[in-house]
């Protein structure tokens, strides 16, 4: 039985007129389906290129992503994408934003309006459909963007570090909506963060990824004791702190390597 | 708590005071100007400090207004300088808009169109008038074409600049949700750049202005650019300045209303 998401021995250099820069190098892995994965690594170790490879919003130098058994060639209706900053297109409103996706895909039907909207009142934000992206505060965006995301109901969400542009309180509260709507909704998900708290405290999984190029170096599995606990509460757990502990002397072998 | 309340009331109150009181401050001496300006005028023909024959007097400009007025002339040659205006400048943004549209799309024609661009954009297009005039014919076309061939090169190099710098992560969101080419113009390029598009309207005006006067120079048959010519032949520099004080009133109202529909269209960002 083949892995729900499998990227398969994927390289890319990306190429101007005067450097040709290798931001992964033959990288290997997959996930199952319901899985809740991470790839953590410092900045310009190439995890955006990685999510837009699997996105299929580039194309890899070599290698194949392959979801439920199939080839990718081109953008999927199964990935949902969501980006560091909200991105709400700010001439239109909240709903306008909400009902983008739907849009664009041509299944704008009521119903996944309506979805859309119940999905938007269960994170919190009722009664925001008609205001502007202007008038809500950071938290607010990003939430609404994740409803952007999930209104066409992907099965696979991609995440780029979507609460570092948030303050602190903020980021893990939205940590903690998140996880639990992820969870409710059964959707598979791919966070890539700098942060090795965030990715303890979310993830089933952790792929370790190393710079110059992108490599994949480790995957650690979380334990089972937090991987049942939500963020929040998994942060309070002692194995948390050892965990992180671990990860970061990893992370600092990495660097101290070179 | 309520005399904290009050006196922040009363804070409020004398600061919205002396708001007004600026304004109408400010009111005042652009009225003061105004009125000093066209009296200083007055005087300095009545007392021939001017030659009046030259600089005419407000007072005889004002009586040729009401004369033209009252034989219907004047409201014929202003609302046709009008029509050919408000056409050339519409018609040179929209063609404007819809060249940049082409370069956006195709963006190997704009590499290979850009310096025929910066060549088209350098030279003086009213310069193009008499070649105008012959090809259409000394008619009110060719006048719209002037309008039209003075803005629309600008037009189109500004437009095309602020579709290339719209952020690309909004149309890496479109993307993620297989979008077009076409659904990328029309959700994200195209009102994203909207505020520049009503900006070029605003110099357009005022280019439009100029191709259409300097039009009706060279067709010389109708028009406010016709009177001014005319009144320059017979030396009645009354009709010029008339004109030329018509052309001002005009081209102001026609901004104030661009001005407003900018404030409308682009109240959400
Ligand atoms: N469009 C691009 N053109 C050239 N180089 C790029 C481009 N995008 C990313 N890179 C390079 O690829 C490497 C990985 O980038 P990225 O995937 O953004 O890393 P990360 O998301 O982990 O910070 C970096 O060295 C970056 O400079
Ligand atoms: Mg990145």
């Amino acid at each position: 039985m083949m892995s729900f998401l499998v990227v398969h021995r994927i390289s890319h250099t990306y190429f101007t007129e005067k450097t040709a820069i290798t931001a992964l190098d033959n990288v290997s892995l997959s996930i199952e389906k319901g899985e809740f994965v991470s790839f953590l690594g410092p900045s310009g170790c190439g995890k955006t290129t990685l999510l837009s490879i699997i996105a299929s919003l580039i194309q890899p130098t070599e290698g194949t992503v392959m979801l439920e058994g199939e080839k990718i060639h081109s953008i999927h209706p199964s990935v949902g994408y969501m980006l560091q900053q909200d991105y709400l297109f700010p001439w239109k409103t909240i709903q306008e934003n909400l009902f983008l996706g739907l849009k664009i895909m041509g299944i704008d039907t009521a119903e996944r309006r309506k979805n859309a909207l119940s999905l938007l009142e269960r994170i919190g934000l009722q009664g925001t459909e008609h205001y502007y992206p202007q008038q809500l505060s950071g938290g607010m965006r990003q939430r609404a963007a994740l409803v952007r995301t999930l209104a066409t109901d992907p099965k696979i969400l991609l995440l780029d570090e979507p609460f570092s542009a948030l303050d602190y309180q903020t980021k893990l509260k939205l940590e903690e909506l998140v996880w639990q709507t992820l969870k409710d909704y059964g959707k598979t998900a791919l966070l890539v963060t700098h942060d090795i708290g965030e990715a303890i405290a979310m993830s089933d999984r952790i792929f370790l990824f190393s710079a110059k190029p992108g490599r994949l170096v480790r995957t650690f599995l979380v334990p089972g004791e937090l991987r049942q606990l939500s963020p929040l509460d998994a942060r309070k757990h002692p194995l948390f702190s050892e965990l992180f502990q671990f990860l970061w002397k990893e992370l600092d072998s990495l660097e101290t390597a070179k | 708590m309520k005399q904290q309340n009050n006196r922040i009331d009363v804070l409020h109150r004398r600061y919205v005071a002396s708001l007004r009181k600026e304004k109408r401050y400010v009111r005042f001496y652009q009225l003061l100007i105004f009125v000093a300006f066209f009296a200083l005028w007055e005087a300095a023909s009545h007392y021939r400090w001017v030659d009046p024959l030259l600089f005419s007097s407000p007072s005889a400009i004002w009586a040729l207004f009401i004369k033209k007025l009252a034989d219907g002339s004047l409201l014929v040659h202003s609302s046709v300088t009008l029509f050919e205006t408000v056409l050339g400048f519409v018609l040179g943004t929209l063609l404007g808009t819809c060249l940049a549209t082409l370069l956006w799309w195709f963006p190997r024609f704009s590499k290979i169109a850009d310096p025929y661009l910066v060549i088209l954009n350098a030279m003086p297009k009213v310069a193009l008038g008499p070649i105008l005039i012959v090809a259409l014919g000394p008619s009110f076309s060719s006048i719209i074409a002037m309008g039209t061939v003075i803005s629309v090169i600008i037009t189109t190099i500004v437009v095309y600049t602020s579709f290339r710098e719209v952020d690309p992560n909004y149309l890496k969101v479109l993307q993620t949700f297989g979008a077009s080419r076409f659904q990328c113009f029309k959700e994200a390029v195209l009102p994203a750049s909207f505020p520049t598009i009503i900006s070029t309207l605003k110099v357009n005006v005022g280019l439009s202005w100029v191709g259409v006067i300097v039009g009706e120079f060279l067709v010389s048959k109708q028009g406010l650019g016709y009177m001014i010519i005319y009144g320059f032949q017979v030396f009645q520099f009354t009709l010029v300045l008339l004109s030329l004080l018509i052309i001002a009133f005009l081209a102001t109202v026609m901004y104030q209303i661009v001005a407003f529909i900018e404030k409308k269209l682009i109240k959400n960002r």
